[in-house]
């Protein structure tokens, strides 16, 4: 894509800022409004605007599709396997009291390996979805905008 | 009882989060792996440690006790419990049973029905399914239900669109099934909602004392529980809202037919159960009366209608869906009479009918797996060519018929008993029209088999080419439980009184 200069140019700037913005709400989600859910959709979104200004291609060159399947998978294990290293530390499944000297210290290492988990699991499925819809097509020409 | 004490503490006391989460986190593992022998050997592992759990946990519940399992220490009704009683451990049994079971089959199954690229994560998604189903079953939270249901239903989309690699029609099944089952979710959902609205939480037990305490609540109440009963409907293919089952059951990979028929619809049976007599109690008017009139209406339809659709089907898998939609129906029967002996009985019939329909779709997944046969009129010389496999379609297809020393008798002759000590005599007279249907559609198969040569091809008869080994355990395992159990049901009915008791428990039923 060589024209669209505005378009290139503020997203440029801007795909940085929306990652960033992701791990705030993320890491926030501890104690305000946030969470891994939220974060993993506004990362998601930066890696879409990128295909959508840059093409599906070059999206995919520097996200491969491989990563994100295996980032599904792994976001699901980080999360179910903080509940079974509670259970080997021999807690319930996610009783993350067990995580650490005290309670209040492990629930904060818990909720953090879980969130982590969520973000990867659902930035990867929503950066699946995209790839998958947008596989199916053939790409906009530049003319066709 | 001796089997118990050989198990650890650890396992018995962590069963119920183990059953749902082993298969959930090896269904991650499976949809990245690239050896789909890799895959195959996980979910066998998985699928019967899950078993041998469920099992555990199966004789804990026989010897007397509840298992209340609080997920991450947070104790109900503010987290989220897991909940195990008589009503339902067999069915947790039953599903993962099932799957180990199917599994084995899977080799030669997915192997001939399913794309190359696809059959590792065919298995993850299939063990997703397992987790959901399982989860479904297991959970004691009403919001917890809708996420499993979930769960299970999305990988059952996809597991049925699998079958296009077979048959294209697949897709337009998996389609309308995804439609259907989604509205069937969200009503569900709506339904848990009103229900938050009524009670304040979401924790079933809790749910329960306190719409008894209100005496059934409101009409916010009410409009839950119908939204409730049409969601899981559409879930169980309760009669007028089956419209999804054929299609899904007749193009899905075999394989994944096999499981659906023996699990999906059971496990949201169950659920209706539990949200009928456990969540609401049948002393509020509204839930007696729908029982009364709308359940055991929609069950005389389905043995009836369905029975008589499957009369006219050519292709023997639509035979066999539209047969699963008419055996919803007893299963319904028995629930409309709402008598301790009419919930047994169909209770019995649920558990009877998985293993009954588990064993006749493998034969027929065998059939195809060797001649590429589908339709009623192929079956021409089976009972020659594919003797074992015939046997086992035959002793099911006898079980479904309800021939006396096998399963399908002793449920059936349950329920007509539990029909008649409730003066319900007209539902004698519909279960054995029921039948007579079922002798119709099984017995047009078992003719065909048995009484017409083999096809020739170039003027030889078609030589014997029995199914593999691996085909043939899986169904001579559920065919053989199905005469086990015709000629000694005690166990299996006392597996279902102790799952009745726990619907009577709330007093509102006649015993």
């Amino acid at each position: 894509m060589t024209h669209h200069v505005i378009l290139r140019v503020v997203s440029k700037f801007l795909i940085p800022l929306i990652a960033l913005f992701a791990f705030y709400v993320q890491f926030h989600g501890d104690y305000g409004p946030g969470g891994g859910f939220q974060a993993g959709v506004i990362l998601a979104a930066s890696v879409i605007l990128y295909a959508l200004i840059f093409g599906l291609e070059e999206a995919k060159k520097s996200i491969p599709p491989t990563w994100v399947r295996v980032g599904m998978a792994l976001g699901v294990l980080l999360y179910g396997g903080t509940g079974v290293a509670t259970w080997l530390l021999g807690g319930a499944f996610l009783d993350y009291d067990v995580l650490a000297h005290d309670a209040a210290h492990g629930q904060h290492h818990g909720i953090l390996a879980v969130e982590l988990g969520v973000l990867l699991a659902v930035s990867s499925v929503m950066v699946t979805i995209f790839y998958a819809f947008g596989s199916r097509q053939p790409d906009l020409t530049d003319e066709d905008w | 009882m001796d089997i118990l004490p050989a198990y650890p503490a650890w396992l018995i006391e962590h069963g119920a989060a183990l059953a749902v989460v082993l298969p959930l986190l090896t269904g991650a593992v499976c949809a990245v792996l690239r050896s789909e022998r890799a895959a195959w050997i996980v979910t066998l592992i998985v699928t019967g440690a899950c078993a041998v759990v469920s099992f555990g946990v199966l004789l804990t519940i026989f010897a007397g006790e509840v298992q209340i399992y609080e997920m991450g220490g947070w104790e109900p009704p503010y987290g989220i419990a897991y909940v195990i009683d008589g009503l339902n451990a067999p069915v947790l049994f039953l599903i993962s049973a099932i799957a180990f079971i199917g599994t084995l089959y899977g080799i030669p199954s997915v192997t001939a029905e399913v794309e190359p690229g696809k059959r590792a994560p065919f298995y993850g998604a299939f063990l997703l399914c397992v987790a959901g189903l399982l989860g479904m079953v297991v959970t004691g939270d009403a919001f917890n239900v809708f996420v499993f249901l979930e769960v299970s239903s999305i990988s059952t989309y996809v597991l049925v669109a699998m079958g296009a690699s077979r048959d294209r029609r697949a897709l337009a099944a998996a389609c309308r099934y995804l439609i259907l089952g989604s509205i069937g979710a969200t009503l569900f959902v709506v339904g848990v909602g009103c229900l938050y609205m009524e009670t304040g939480t979401l924790n079933m037990l809790d749910m329960s004392r306190i719409l008894s305490e209100i005496g059934g609540g409101s009409r916010v109440a009410l409009v839950g529980f119908g939204f409730i009963v049409i969601g899981l409907g559409l879930k169980l293919a309760m009669f007028p809202l089956h419209l999804w089952l054929p299609g899904a059951y007749a193009h899905a990979p075999s394989f994944v037919t096999v499981f659906l028929a023996s699990t999906a619809t059971k496990a949201a049976l169950y659920l209706l159960l539990r949200f009928m007599f456990v969540v609401f109690d049948p002393s509020f008017e509204y839930d007696t009366a729908i029982i009364t009139y709308v359940i055991t209406t929609v069950a005389v339809a389905g043995m009836l209608l369905a029975s008589l659709q499957a009369v006219y089907q050519t292709d023997a898998r639509r035979t066999l869906a539209y047969s699963s939609i008419a055996q919803v129906g007893y299963m319904l029967l028995g629930i409309g009479m709402a008598t301790a002996a009419g919930l047994s009985a169909g209770y019995l019939h649920l558990i009877n009918h998985a293993l009954i329909k588990g064993a006749l779709f493998l034969a027929l997944g065998a059939f195809w797996y060797r001649y590429g046969i589908m339709r009623v009129l192929d079956f021409r010389g089976l009972g020659q060519i594919m003797p074992w496999t015939m046997g086992a379609f035959t002793l099911g297809g006898l079980s479904l018929i309800g021939v006396p020393f096998t399963a399908g008798f002793v449920s059936k002759y349950n329920l007509a008993m539990a029909a008649a000590a409730n003066g319900w005599w007209w539902a004698v007279g519909v279960i054995m029209a029921a039948s007579v249907l079922a002798i119709i559609y099984m017995g047009r198969m078992l003719l065909v088999a048995y009484f017409q040569p083999p096809p020739e091809v170039d003027g030889e008869a078609v030589a014997k080419n029995e199914a593999p080994l691996l085909m043939l355990v899986p169904m001579w395992v559920l065919a053989g439980l199905s005469i086990l159990i015709g000629i000694n049901a005690d166990w299996i009915v006392h597996a279902a009184d102790g799952a009745a008791m726990v619907l009577t428990a709330g007093g509102g039923v006649r015993p």
